[in-house]
């Protein structure tokens, strides 16, 4: 599975890329996976501040709705509007296709997520 | 992420009955299923496939070609006796006095004219008949056929002797002429026929189904599932057959506006608020529910099931709220987004002025505490263009 290089994973199955002080969040193979085919996404309203853990948007696929929590804390700079017409690019390609893009508070935030081997274990112990 | 809680009316705490010591029951094709990428979960104390390639795609290919869906985990029931077409008839609302060969859906309500479950009849002779009937429900229904039983009767529950498949969609006649020992085609809507074979299996083959599509539902000996699961894969590949899961049920269902059970129908869904009319016939005589319901249909309905498009971009799911003018008149029952007509839309049932139903009218839905528009749409909300 092909992600990028220094890409973080919570336990809820986000991931979360710093570019500078931004950081990227969406969801990972694993959690599109899980959900089915992606329907639609809630997306956050720009400007909206969260704390890490917090809600930040709802991916509902054909038989369920997920909450989806934002890996850091900050201000939402930018949403992916693209996803408004093709939902379904998060089930095609997970890591391409970000949902969000932060304004982070505190970057050393990221140092408690998972890395790639980390998740790839966690993954295989949730089976 | 996190799924989020259903919201539901209390459907999915029901449990049929093979769900015995916590132990849910496994169809004989489980295997089969597994084997092939399904995606098992539990259903109604029933480990079925909820989808094997994706839900969209399964959906997409029993509108286009076919489908094969494995629903061995509904009940069979047997009425058998020389005053069981009277008993059917007290217990039913349709007039089940037809043809064999016939078929008859059915809902059976309780005297205050509740849903006690929908069901298939098939009358295979003046004093026999099969009752196919929810899952979910067939323990209920089995006691509650016996605890009314009058007369000179048996009421036998014949549900582990039954295997069932759904053959699905356009193509289903071509696939399944391939196989048959008779013309299938021979077969109008709702007629079946014992008297055939499949391979060289006996089989039971009815034109019928849950997806608005033209198909068969054709049952077997539990023993003879997984042989006739393969032969038809195996003949169908060529025009498109791939199994489907209970997902694709779902959408497919719930596009073509079938009433699904513990959604549309229940103990406090009357078929008359559920828009089912046409199966209930006052003029046959006497049967449980017939005075409540003949007031219903005379226009004393407080309630009643509609289907809605959403206006806004919002996925509508069941059990969530219906509004109108800022005040909540009823529920979604069942609601997602519908594959081939590629719209998030609904059936809900709502209350209040008989205005809050007709096409054409604006109500909101409730989603995570947001407000969103939607429309008020006619039923059904797919219809297939009959060739034939």
């Amino acid at each position: 599975m092909k992600t990028y290089q220094g890409t973080k994973f919570t336990k809820e199955h986000e991931w979360a890329r710093a570019d500078g002080g931004k950081v990227y969040i969406g969801i990972s193979d694993y959690a599109q996976h899980a959900m089915g085919d992606i329907v639609f996404v809630e997306l956050p309203r720009v400007g909206k501040k969260l704390k890490a853990g917090e809600q930040t948007s709802v991916v509902e696929s054909v038989k369920t709705a997920s909450d989806i929590y934002s890996p850091v804390s900050g201000t939402i700079a930018e949403v992916n509007e693209a996803l408004n017409d093709s939902p379904e690019q998060l089930n095609a390609e997970p890591y391409e296709n970000w949902i969000a893009v932060l304004e982070a508070d505190d970057l050393s935030e990221l140092d408690k997520l998972m890395n790639e081997q980390q998740y790839a274990d966690f993954c295989a112990k949730e089976g | 992420m996190e799924k989020q809680e259903q919201v539901s009316n209390g459907q999915a705490e029901m449990h049929g009955q093979p769900e015995m010591h916590g132990q849910p029951a496994k169809t004989p094709l489980y295997e089969a299923h597994v084997a092939a990428g399904g995606k098992i979960v539990d259903f109604h104390g029933w480990l079925l496939p909820v989808q094997y390639g994706g839900i969209l795609k399964e959906h997409e290919n029993v509108r286009t070609k076919a489908g094969l869906f494995d629903v061995s985990h509904m009940g069979e029931i047997e009425v058998n006796g020389e005053d069981a077409l009277g008993f059917l008839q007290q217990m039913l609302t349709n007039d089940i006095d037809v043809k064999p060969g016939k078929a008859v859906y059915s809902p059976m309500c309780y005297p205050d004219g509740g849903t006690v479950d929908d069901l298939i009849v098939y009358k295979l002779k003046d004093t026999d008949y099969l009752l196919v009937v929810n899952a979910a429900n067939a323990a209920k229904d089995f006691e509650w056929l016996k605890g009314n039983k009058r007369g000179r009767l048996t009421v036998t529950d014949r549900s582990s002797e039954f295997a069932q498949l759904a053959l699905q969609g356009p193509e289903s006649l071509t696939i399944l002429r391939q196989l048959m020992s008779d013309d299938p085609d021979q077969l109008k809507y709702y007629h079946y026929t014992t008297e055939t074979s499949v391979g060289s299996m006996r089989v039971f083959v009815s034109r019928s189904g849950y997806t608005g599509e033209d198909g068969f539902e054709i049952y077997c000996r539990p023993e003879d599932a997984v042989r006739l699961w393969d032969m038809l894969i195996e003949k169908g590949r060529p025009y498109g057959l791939e199994p489907a899961g209970l997902g694709a049920r779902d959408t497919l269902r719930l596009e073509s506006a079938m009433p699904l059970y513990g959604q549309e129908l229940s103990e406090v869904i009357t078929p008359v608020m559920a828009g089912l009319q046409r199966f209930i016939k006052p003029e046959k005589g006497d049967f449980n529910g017939r005075k409540p319901l003949l007031e219903q249909l005379q226009g004393d309905l407080e309630s009643r099931i509609a289907g809605f498009e959403m206006v806004d971009r919002a996925v509508p799911r069941s059990g969530y709220e219906v509004y109108r003018s800022g005040q909540c008149i009823g529920h979604v029952t069942s609601g997602g987004f519908f594959p081939t007509l590629k719209k998030n839309m609904g059936l809900a049932l709502i209350g209040g002025e008989t205005s809050n139903t007709e096409a054409g009218g604006t109500i909101e839905v409730k989603v995570r505490d947001t407000l969103y528009s939607a429309r008020i749409v006619d039923l059904p909300f797919y219809k297939r263009n009959r060739t034939r």
